[in-house]
């Protein structure tokens, strides 16, 4: 099928399929999913300024239906996404400008490189010891579980969370949803770092905000996963809207996306129900590792996936 | 417990195959109603192509997960 805006071909069968698999990531996760989405649009030829605009525009219609399913099952704090929101977009703008300055002396690939590297590797050592220590030490109910049980949230961290909690810097902001107070400034500064990696590796970087509001915040993991969403649908919008005036979204492409990723978001968000929050922080391991397996393989052959 | 999970299963198949024939037939519809509209407004007005991208996916969100919500629940209704 032809897309005009982008001048590509390419099978919406496939659009949507990659889209339902993605969905399904985003729906149990919480995260926008590029580091798959962009490599396979770059698969079939588009280019990669299109790649990324068009990603984030089906992220938001995605995001739309996984809260929107989350909201219905109780996953979302409203107050803390939109507080989020600001540092996100904040953090975003940030992270476009290191771009610039590190384009500007002419090391932007290698330095992007090896931070991305770092971080991924970094956030699934963490999540990989923490969610494996917790499952240890904590009885959780065998099979399949639904409900308030499965939000059961244990952490073996829980002692630094609390210490960030009990750091007084006003203004305190109470999120009775997540049965949560903390400072504003902690929250802004969480978002922000998450927006800063946005704007300065690409993507949503859902993995790096999911497990920073489960770690540092102390968001129970469902909420995390819900709230998430919630959060990407303000900060995606933002992104689409300012690659969309740069000539980087093609909106058919993404629309076409997003059919099967709105059943994919669906799925992945019922799921969430029946496991536990360390289980789904365990199962969260290999996406940074994905991630991080993409940005050698582009170190090492120099194409960009 | 296995029974109900074949009932869900059988559920979800029959929702996937509706919704493959909805979402063909609104391909045509968008591509063939809107595709040029949206390249003449990409070409030569960027904001309001920037407005009209967000909310078109946001219109398709909120229809289509309504859509997949009713399907779920008219075919869950009938199988139990």
């Amino acid at each position: 099928m032809f897309f005009p805006i982008s001048g590509a071909h390419i099978s919406p069968i496939y659009l949507a399929v990659i889209g339902f698999f993605i969905g399904i990531l985003g729906g149990f996760f919480g995260v926008g999913g590029s580091f798959i989405a962009g490599p396979a649009l770059r698969a079939v030829g588009l280019d990669w300024n299109f790649a990324v605009g068009t990603d984030l525009a089906h992220i938001v219609g995605k995001s739309v239906v996984a809260a929107k399913r989350h909201r219905a099952l109780g996953n979302v704090d409203l107050k803390l996404g939109l507080i989020m929101a600001f540092g996100t977009i904040g953090g975003a703008e940030v992270g476009a400008q290191l771009i610039q300055m590190l384009k500007r002396a002419g090391n932007v690939n290698l330095v992007v490189s090896v931070v991305s590297i770092a971080v991924y590797l970094s956030i699934s050592t963490f999540m990989i010891w923490e969610s494996r220590k917790t499952l240890s030490q904590t009885r959780l109910p065998s099979g399949t579980v639904k409900g308030a049980k499965a939000k059961h949230d244990p952490s073996a961290f829980k002692h630094v969370t609390s210490g960030i909690q009990r750091l007084r810097i006003p203004p305190m902001i109470t999120l009775p949803a997540s049965g949560v107070t903390i400072s504003l400034w902690i929250i802004l500064l969480v978002a922000f770092v998450g927006g800063l990696f946005s704007g300065f590796l690409g993507g949503g970087a859902g993995y790096i905000r999911m497990p920073s509001m489960v770690y540092v915040l102390g968001i129970p993991t469902h909420l995390a996963v819900g709230t998430d969403l919630f959060e990407i649908i303000i900060s995606a919008s933002y992104g689409t809207f300012s690659h969309a005036i740069k000539g980087n979204v093609d909106i058919l492409i993404a629309l076409v996306m997003h059919t099967g990723a709105a059943l994919g978001a669906q799925i992945g968000a019922i799921s969430t129900q029946y496991f536990a929050g360390p289980k789904i922080r365990l199962a969260f391991v290999p996406l940074p590792l994905i991630g991080a397996v993409i940005v050698i393989y582009t170190l090492m052959t120099g194409h960009k996936l | 417990m296995k029974k109900e999970t074949a009932k869900t299963l059988r559920a979800f198949l029959i929702e996937l195959v509706i919704y493959a024939v909805l979402v063909v037939g609104y391909f045509f519809l968008v591509l063939h109603f809107l595709g040029e509209w949206l390249h003449h407004l990409e070409t030569r007005h960027r904001y309001t192509y920037g407005g009209v991208a967000i909310l078109l996916i946001i219109g398709q969100a909120v229809v289509l997960e309504n859509v997949t919500t009713l399907l779920l629940r008219l075919l869950r209704g009938r199988s139990e």
